[in-house]
């Protein structure tokens, strides 16, 4: 209870803090808190918004599932063998790290304007962090439940499935979560990049018209969105029985 | 080299290897993508030519000086979060779920700040990769044994003594791990906002060329990218590891 009081009386400062750099810079630069909060209720009672809200949220959808499905297959399918999960977790590490918008002009040219390249580069964020933690966590299972599994003979599928998942789940969850942003930061630099419709179109065609309301506003919806989904994945996290 | 290491390399050359044949044989069509070899021969031309040397050094320069500065603040914050407890355990929910917030909102803000330049990239590129180091100081101070602090306190150090010559050496590796994050986030950070909106630096010469259906410079440029990157990540990961190994000692 007191962790949570202290995580509100945190709250209130960053709202403060916000408050002050408003006093500071002025209502063109930064809207106060209060005023942009205003200017979020204004918007979610527009058809317009909420028709972006879809389109972004479709987008990120689809990258997310993409990004768990394509991720946790493929780290399964590095992990079990140790020779491969070695040769690929640098290849992996250095993709990670690459500035994949850099790349947003090749996902362009092969998916052309649409939700399909937003998708796309969506789930080449999300993908490889997940990819990356479930292979790890195979490649550190612990020895004896693979032997187990061979002295019951299972198939690598049957491995897969009721052994090597299981056990990796905990780190799965910790991909997942970061999956899970980086889709979403994806889809949202995707639409700001070359987009007509979506949250990220949104915010884009309010910095050309200095448009700091609505910038703060759709910044806060999807801060909010994004840091409850988050705090909802870790529960999920703790609730997993181990 | 390991025997891991041979099958890397072959994996990546076959990867190159295979991507060139596709793309001279036709498969691939040229207005989607141009052969590896072509990419190299036209970053030759570039850097040989010069014209694009200011931009490349701009986007550097900020990508070093945001690395620098989130390291090193960073760092103070991480400190002061960890000799405060109460405050620790008000962020740390907000810290654990930061990289979910998509920073990149927040660059239109900066820019009516700063102005479109370096400082509002820096900026926004501090904001993406701190948290980074501030998550990284606060695993290394965890980590110290109790037994160094219990021996910093048999020589009766004093606390700077102690900050200095024990836990700043212990916690070393930790650290390190998070310059090595920062820089890679300062690099996304900086060359993303170059792209969306700027008026210098590899990203907007990249997406200018996009815009101008300058196919040639743009896959050289993204070249680029890939090998300051990747050259940069493997050597910030071997000293890496090599610190990493100390601690398993």
């Amino acid at each position: 209870m007191r962790r949570m009081s202290d995580f509100l009386i945190l709250i209130v400062a960053l709202l403060v803090v916000w408050q002050g750099l408003h006093a500071i810079a002025g209502d063109t630069t930064l809207t106060s808190p209060a005023a942009t909060f205003v200017k979020l209720g204004q918007l979610m009672r527009t058809d317009q918004f909420w028709g972006n809200v879809a389109e972004t949220g479709q987008a990120f959808a689809m990258a997310l599932v993409i990004s768990l499905v394509g991720g946790v297959s493929l780290g399964t399918l590095l992990g079990l063998n140790r020779t491969s999960g070695v040769v690929s977790e640098p290849i992996l590490i250095a993709l990670y790290s690459l500035p994949k918008v850099t790349l947003y002009p090749l996902v362009l040219l092969c998916f052309g304007l649409g939700i399909s390249a937003k998708v796309a580069f969506g789930a080449m964020h999300g993908l490889i962090p997940v990819a990356l933690f479930t292979m790890k966590a195979i490649m550190q299972l612990k020895p004896v439940y693979l032997r187990t599994a061979q002295a019951l003979r299972l198939s690598p599928a049957q491995v897969a499935t009721t052994i090597a998942l299981p056990a990796v789940l905990p780190e799965v969850m910790a991909g997942a979560r970061l999956g899970f942003s980086l889709s979403l930061l994806g889809v949202l630099i995707g639409e700001m990049f070359a987009s007509k419709r979506g949250l990220g179109f949104m915010i884009n065609s309010a910095m050309g018209l200095g448009d700091i309301a609505t910038i703060m506003a759709v910044a806060v919806f999807l801060s909010i969105f994004a840091v409850t989904a988050n705090a909802l994945l870790l529960l999920i996290d703790r609730a997993i029985p181990r | 080299m390991t025997r891991e290491g041979w099958i890397r390399l072959a994996v990546v050359v076959a990867a190159i290897a295979a991507l060139e044949v596709a793309c001279r044989t036709g498969m691939i069509h040229r207005t989607v993508l141009l052969a590896p070899s072509e990419m190299a021969v036209s970053l030759w031309h570039i850097l040989a030519a010069g014209e694009l040397n200011t931009d490349i050094l701009t986007t550097l320069r900020n990508v070093l000086m945001s690395a620098a500065i989130s390291a090193v603040l960073g760092f103070a914050c991480g400190a002061i979060i960890h000799a405060l407890p109460r405050v620790r355990g008000a962020i740390e929910p907000l810290l654990a779920s930061y990289y979910a917030i998509p920073t990149f909102m927040f660059y239109p803000i900066f820019i009516v700040v700063f102005g479109v330049g370096s400082q509002a990239i820096i900026a926004i590129a501090v904001l993406l990769s701190i948290v980074a180091m501030i998550t990284a100081t606060l695993t290394g101070l965890d980590r110290i044994p109790p037994v160094l602090r219990k021996t910093a306190h048999v020589f009766r150090m004093s606390p700077a003594a102690r900050a200095l010559m024990i836990d700043l050496p212990a916690a070393a590796p930790y650290l390190f791990t998070g310059v090595k994050l920062t820089f890679a986030y300062s690099l996304i950070g900086v060359i993303a906002s170059e792209f969306i909106l700027s008026g210098a630096g590899i990203g907007y010469a990249i997406a200018y060329a996009y815009n101008n259906f300058n196919n040639q410079r743009m896959y050289g440029l993204m070249l680029l990218v890939i090998i300051v990157a990747i050259a940069a990540n493997t050597a910030l990961d071997a000293v890496d590891r090599r610190l990493q190994s100390r601690l398993r000692r």
